[in-house]
């Protein structure tokens, strides 16, 4: 009833009535165009370009950005973080490019694959892209890689290759699309910083909700 | 830019408020627009651009008044007057009538002769050879109409600039609404008031010694409260000066005043 | 919420007296507006993308019940729920009836101007359901029986000390004045909630038709929590939110951040398309799109039609000088600024919001500021028309428009008119140049000082320099 009178309303104002299959094709074709508007030139760089942008939006949006020179420094480099924090716990997502590694070098420090947990202190993910326009991360969620990582624990540590940093937001759709023929994940995140708020006294704090702190493990992989 | 003819024929639009507080306004707008080379008259038939009813929401007068306005300006080359708020109003006539009406195209007609009077000077006539000195540091209020409406930024500051020993201290804000608003001021008065609280403070704080604008509504809004804090800034229309028409007491000021000060 | 629209004029004045709003209005003005400037000079492309954006604001509008229908196929290929509301009632119904689907007890809600619009919180409460809100600023806002003084920044009027003074006597803690230990304090207390709440309902700033999916936009990170720890998610929106693509949402991702904090992006942008997977360890079961109406369906095709344009950014509110002096309360229900003048007489009618269109310089600043264009000072007037057509306007200005006018018809009378009020007002100045009270004007005189005219009229005295001019050329 209430669709009926809601869409009755629209086409009244457009002094129409039910869309023509000319018309709803024509609004399918824009869509399966997924034409991109104006572009900001500002990402649209080279390679080195991007990631150099990356690393500079990323910053200035408060992550800490550590660089790796392969995947089996991400063990060592992570250990050395999580001990700088005191944490004995490291929960993570369970990538297979992650499982193969060798974790030896966290020492005491457990390494869980699982769901994050209230009172987690630290979680590990990779992330599918980063986006140089504003030092954004792309993550979705997938059996591997559960969305609580992102969010429930106060520290948030993501690895990013540098060969997946694109230049726009757009770039990264493409990218979901093409890793996810069968339609969109259930969540995609854009992460840019930690968690912030200046709900209290117009004072500008991190660390709200989500994770106080996000690092990103660069891997330099080009 | 458009190419008017060697001496154009301008039809003054007074603005009310020009006529009955501040003739000298007027007048400098008159002796701008000669020294520019235009002959100007002043059509008998204008009285007001129609604004307190447009912003009323009374349409029809506003029409009314729309189409005595355009009759009283048929024939002249250019419309100028010194006031972006009421050359702003002429500009939204077109929108008082229905597409099919005649009148919609006179007043179409009109809004592409109508312009505020150093955006005339400036982007109609290309006229700069000001023949003014000021001694003084002053401060530019940008109306809103004027502003956001027609575009009037720069023009009045490159006038200004042609003014021996001016000083122009831009204060902070310079663009934000000082409160007037026309029948705003005295709908709501305590919200006018705090707006315009606002700007005199700013004011006061760019050093300047006089603050000009180019609409009397603001001017008369901010000199009035100027005047009621006891500030000791001068309030003058953008003309008066570029005209160098300043013997006349300031805005809210008396001859004996100025006596006093001497 | 109660209406507190009609009571404009009283509301403003007890907010222009009040010092601690004042401060915080102050600060606020350096905050925000500032940070957009800043934005923008780092983004060339601004001002064309604001081109874009409105025009595909408007192809959407004219598309609108095409894209709808696309969204909700999508959504329900997905495995969710879409609720069509026509109204705040209908919203807060279908959100009850999913509630006791699920049994829950408790929901917590990631911020939502439209659930403030439906009343959704008082609802629920009287139905049974205890909502928690979870937006740092809606949270504090809860605790006090309060309600957002402003669509992103909800807690604004408030400061420091008025949050420290909360939290004490509701979490029964030490009291503190440290911001970052407030605020720790709210996520210890929170982390209980988002973790066993039934239910998780946020809101959605698009929703994109080729995917089905909502989107949430906050730099908390609370909304996040919101809708992945419950077993059920809720998205309470309006119809005018939905955008064909992904690609178009990017347009308005970028726009969006920039005109509303100033920054270069939120910190979480974060798509939700259908219930979790049967692979995923984590993530709602239910999901259900509750999309509401609510009178903007009426305005396609009328005046306000730009209106649904609205990205709810809360630019023209950051920049809006009326809004700089009141304050958000002021304007008495849920949405303030000048989108608010716009929307609440749709939302609330002419007859109870009649002040909020006319409180307005018409300044222009917030069609300079919106990132789609809209014309809201002319949109204001035309609720201010709608007011006079229905006779709505105040029987004081009526007249003093219909009297005004008889004069302004007749140009010989109009010169009479300001002659006679020259002469009095130079009268009453006597040599002094300006008058400290006059009567009538008292609106004008209580505040300022009125400066005095100069004598006789431009018109007089140019008739009669044109007469002499001519006696001298005989």
């Amino acid at each position: 009833m209430s669709k009926a009178d809601i869409l009755g309303n629209i086409r009244r104002g457009l002094k129409r009535g039910e869309a023509t299959p000319a018309q709803k094709a024509a609004a399918t074709r824009r869509i399966n165009a997924h034409k991109a508007t104006i572009i900001p030139k500002r990402s649209q760089l080279d390679q080195a370009g991007q990631i150099q942008l990356f690393r500079d939006m990323a910053s200035g949006a408060a992550a800490e950005i550590i660089d790796i020179e392969s995947l089996s420094d991400l063990p060592s480099a992570a250990a050395e973080w999580l001990n700088k924090h005191d944490f004995k716990t490291l929960v993570s997502a369970s990538d297979q490019c992650l499982n193969e590694l060798d974790w030896s070098a966290l020492g005491d420090i457990k390494r869980e694959q699982r769901i994050a947990q209230s009172g987690d202190l630290a979680s590990l993910t990779t992330s599918m892209a980063g986006i140089a326009e504003t030092g954004t991360l792309m993550l979705y969620s997938r059996p591997e890689s559960p969305t609580t990582l992102n969010f429930l624990p106060d520290c948030h540590l993501v690895v990013l290759r540098e060969s997946t940093i694109v230049g726009s937001y757009e770039d990264a759709w493409q990218m979901v699309r093409e890793q996810n023929p069968d339609g969109m994940p259930r969540t995609v995140n854009m992460i840019t910083g930690p968690s912030r708020s200046a709900d209290i006294g117009q004072k500008l704090q991190m660390g709200a909700h989500g994770p106080c702190v996000l690092v990103i493990f660069l891997l330099k992989d080009v | 830019m458009p190419n008017p003819t060697q001496n154009p024929k301008v039809g003054l639009f007074v603005t009310c408020l020009a006529d009955m507080f501040r003739p000298s306004v007027a007048f400098a707008t008159v002796k701008l627009l000669e020294a520019a080379g235009c002959k100007v008259e002043v059509p008998e038939n204008q009285t007001c651009c129609g604004q307190p009813a447009y912003n009323s929401g009374d349409k029809a007068t506003t029409a009314d008044i729309a189409r005595q306005t355009i009759e009283a300006f048929d024939g002249y080359e250019y419309i100028v007057g010194p006031s972006g708020s009421c050359i702003g109003m002429l500009h939204y006539y077109p929108d008082l009538f229905e597409e099919n009406d005649p009148w919609k195209k006179r007043a179409e007609d009109l809004k592409s002769r109508a312009y505020e009077i150093t955006q005339f000077l400036t982007d109609i006539v290309d006229f700069d050879r000001i023949n003014a000195a000021f001694e003084g540091t002053i401060t530019y209020h940008d109306s809103c109409s004027g502003l956001r409406q027609l575009g009037v930024k720069q023009q009045p500051r490159k006038l200004l600039s042609k003014v021996d020993n001016l000083t122009l201290n831009e204060m902070e804000e310079a663009e934000t609404c000082c409160g007037f608003g026309g029948t705003f001021c005295v709908k709501y008065p305590d919200i006018s008031n705090r707006m315009v609280s606002n700007k005199t403070q700013y004011i006061s704080d760019s050093g300047a010694t006089t603050l000009v604008g180019g609409d009397l509504g603001c001017l008369l809004n901010m000199a009035g409260k100027l005047k009621r804090e006891g500030k000791q800034i001068q309030a003058r229309h953008v003309v008066e000066i570029l005209a160098g028409m300043t013997d006349t007491p300031a805005i809210g000021e008396a001859e004996y005043e100025l006596a006093n000060e001497l | 919420m109660q209406i507190k629209s009609p009571q404009f004029k009283e509301n403003a004045r007890i907010a222009l007296h009040n010092v601690e709003l004042q401060e915080a209005l102050g600060q606020f003005k350096h905050g925000f507006p500032v940070n957009r400037a800043n934005a923008i000079k780092r983004l060339p492309e601004f001002e064309d993308l604001r081109d874009e954006a409105r025009d595909l604001k408007n192809h959407i509008i004219q598309n609108l019940d095409i894209y709808l229908e696309q969204f909700e196929d999508n959504v329900v290929k997905n495995g969710g729920h879409v609720h069509w509301c026509s109204t705040a009632e209908d919203a807060n119904k279908a959100i009850l009836d999913i509630c006791k689907q699920v049994d829950a007890k408790t929901i917590t809600k990631g911020k939502s101007m439209v659930s403030e619009e439906t009343g959704l919180n008082e609802y629920l409460e009287a139905n049974g359901v205890r909502p928690v809100e979870t937006d740092l600023g809606e949270y504090i806002l809860q605790l006090r029986d309060d309600h957002p003084s402003h669509i992103i920044a909800p807690a604004i009027h408030l400061n420091v000390n008025d949050v420290s003074e909360t939290f004490h006597e509701h979490h029964k803690r030490p009291k503190t004045g440290d911001p970052q230990a407030l605020m720790k304090e709210a996520r210890e207390v929170l982390r209980k909630e988002f973790v066993s709440a039934d239910v998780g309902l946020t809101g959605a700033n698009f929703l994109v038709a080729e995917t089905g999916s909502t989107i949430i936009v906050t730099n908390e990170g609370n909304g996040d929590l919101t809708q992945t720890l419950p077993k059920t998610h809720i998205v309470i929106t309006s119809i005018e939110k939905v955008v064909p693509t992904l690609e178009d949402m990017s347009l308005f991702l970028r726009l969006l951040a920039r005109s509303a904090t100033g920054q270069e992006f939120t910190v979480y942008n974060t798509l939700s398309t259908g219930p979790k997977r049967d692979t995923d360890q984590d993530g709602p079961e239910n999901f259900h799109v509750v999309l509401v109406d609510n009178g903007r369906s009426e305005m396609v095709g009328t005046e306000f039609q730009d209106m649904l344009r609205c990205i709810r950014c809360s630019s023209c509110m950051n920049h809006c000088p009326v809004y700089g002096a009141v304050g958000g309360h002021s304007y008495g229900w849920v949405y303030p600024g000048p989108m608010g003048s716009v929307l609440t007489p749709k939302m609330i009618g002419i007859d109870k919001a009649a002040h909020l269109p006319n409180a307005s310089t018409s300044c222009g600043k917030c069609e300079e500021v919106c990132p789609v264009r809209i014309p809201l000072p002319k949109m204001m007037r035309h609720w201010r028309e709608k007011e006079f057509e229905k006779h709505l306007t105040p029987k004081t200005v009526r007249f003093g428009i219909a009297g005004w006018a008889f004069f302004a018809k007749r140009p010989a009378l109009y010169r009479w008119l300001a002659r006679s009020s020259a002469w009095f007002m130079s009268t009453v100045a006597g040599k002094k140049g300006r008058i400290k009270k006059l009567p009538l004007a008292g609106g004008w005189t209580d505040w300022r000082d009125m400066p005095a005219p100069q004598g006789k009229t431009f018109m007089d005295q140019w008739k009669a320099a044109s007469s002499a001019k001519q006696q001298a050329e005989k």
